[in-house]
């Protein structure tokens, strides 16, 4: 298990591959579909974004609302590949890492590359626990959107898997080459 | 007849939804546990016992198992012998409400797919009503969360398809969703009645009890071979690859058109949260 601090540094991604399973700290920005819709539409008019996307995190999560007494509701991955076609003008302009859940298309997978970032996927289905990783939430933006809206986290050993490097390494793909017993007929 | 004060109805849904957002399968625990034991890939490994910790901290900690508290889908079977006056589906849409208010559930419904302008209590429901002989209500509960649901198809296959076409459709929808589906999945599978029928099967075969298997030799044997099959395309907990994509099969199946074979499968995550009241 790799403890990552956030900011990420160039040599830390490149050390990093596919099936590695890290401890992640530091501040992260929440963003699903609605909220991406919307940072993609400011960056298309010029507009200034709620937060700096140059070496950002963003988690795709939408929590249920915090409790009383409780920071954050709960907040596990939803599934990434729903944001691809968002990430794929969010990564040249600086998102170094993103997590998730399920696996995503090429061009965002051949963008990692490129850009030297990281896709990470936390488990799904598992909120109660990864909740109790986030010591700090915020709201920073689109407070309209509900669930959709954009937080500011500070998270503490938040349990991620290494599923795209910097490399091409992809987790799904090696994964299940190594477990599959049939091969799909077409 | 025995009148029924839709503020019952109300009730009992919002009790069920308030419940089932905690509290996963009775028997779900427990098979997870099993998987853990045929489970060879360490990530895969790491994932089941991570499922396990969290039915553990939800219900101690009273926090949602998922952070997808779903649509909410309730299915009412009503007694014949039933009177009742006023608005039921205003009814049950009033239990949704004050669950997804009272307990900090998520809500996650958009009121025009196209517009997603979120409705801000989670409602409306999707309500299947029946009427049946009696005069006792059953109403269950199935919040049903969206990643699952993406990744669930629906084929119309010939009947020259046969046993061999199915098969191959739901591996192709297994392997489709991956990991995006949340496996180890319960896969629901409807096979006949038609275009709307399949799917409605498919779905209330996610209901059936978790340990059950199909009181019809043939549909059992396809469950079996079905769930052997779909565990060896090696996508194993979360998409990391392993020997548990799926803890159960169930198949229901109904009467269809001769030139038709409607297959639908509606994948179901690890969290698999439905229950069930008769009032």
């Amino acid at each position: 298990m790799k403890k990552i601090t956030i900011p990420i540094n160039k040599n830390t991604i490149e050390n990093l591959t596919s099936g590695d399973a890290v401890l992640l700290s530091g501040t992260i920005y929440t963003a699903r579909d609605a909220a991406h819709k919307r940072l993609v539409t400011a960056v298309k008019n010029k507009e200034k974004l709620p937060f700096t996307l140059n070496n950002a995190v963003i988690y795709y999560v939408g929590p249920t609302p915090a409790k009383p007494n409780m920071i954050i509701g709960a907040a596990g991955p939803t599934t990434a590949s729903r944001m691809d076609t968002y990430a794929k003008i969010l990564i040249p302009l600086g998102l170094k890492i993103m997590i998730g859940k399920g696996q995503r298309n090429d061009s965002v997978k051949n963008l990692i590359v490129r850009h030297k970032g990281l896709y990470l996927v936390a488990t799904g289905g598992i909120a109660a626990v990864l909740t109790k990783t986030v010591k700090k939430c915020e709201l920073i933006a689109y407070p309209d959107l509900g669930p959709e809206a954009i937080y500011r986290l500070e998270v503490e050993d938040f349990p991620a898997i290494v599923a795209y490097d910097s490399h091409g390494g992809d987790l799904f793909k090696t994964g299940i080459n190594k477990y599959q017993k049939n091969i799909p007929s077409d | 007849m025995r009148y029924l004060d839709l503020k019952t109805v109300s009730d009992t849904v919002r009790e069920l939804l308030i419940d089932c957002a905690v509290k996963a399968d009775r028997h779900l625990t427990e098979r997870i546990k099993t998987a853990l034991n045929d489970e060879t890939s360490p990530l895969g490994k790491t994932v089941l016992k991570q499922i396990v910790e969290n039915h553990e901290t939800a219900l101690r900690d009273g926090i949602p198992l998922c952070q997808d508290t779903g649509q909410a889908v309730v299915f009412m079977e009503i007694g014949s012998e039933v009177a009742f006056t006023g608005d039921l589906n205003g009814a049950v849409n009033h239990g949704v409400k004050s669950a997804y208010a009272d307990a900090f559930l998520r809500k996650s419904i958009v009121g025009d797919p196209l517009k997603r302008i979120n409705t801000g209590d989670n409602t409306p429901a999707v309500i299947h009503l029946k009427i049946v002989p009696g005069e006792k209500v059953k109403i269950t509960v199935v919040p049903k969360g969206g990643g699952a649901e993406n990744m669930s198809a629906l084929k119309m296959l010939s009947p020259a398809d046969g046993e061999t076409g199915i098969v191959k459709f739901v591996l192709d929808t297994i392997n489709k969703a991956g990991g995006k589906a949340c496996p180890p999945l319960i896969v629901g599978i409807g096979i006949g009645g038609n275009f709307e029928k399949a799917p409605l099967l498919a779905k209330e075969a996610l209901l059936r009890d978790l340990t059950d298997v199909s009181p019809f030799p043939h549909i059992k044997a396809l469950e079996e071979k079905l769930l052997n099959k779909i565990n060896d395309t090696g996508i194993g907990p979360m998409g990391y690859g392993g020997l548990v994509t799926a803890l159960a099969v169930k198949i229901n199946t109904y009467p269809c058109h001769i030139a038709s074979l409607p297959v639908a499968v509606n994948l179901q995550c690890h969290v698999l949260r439905h229950k069930t009241k008769i009032i």
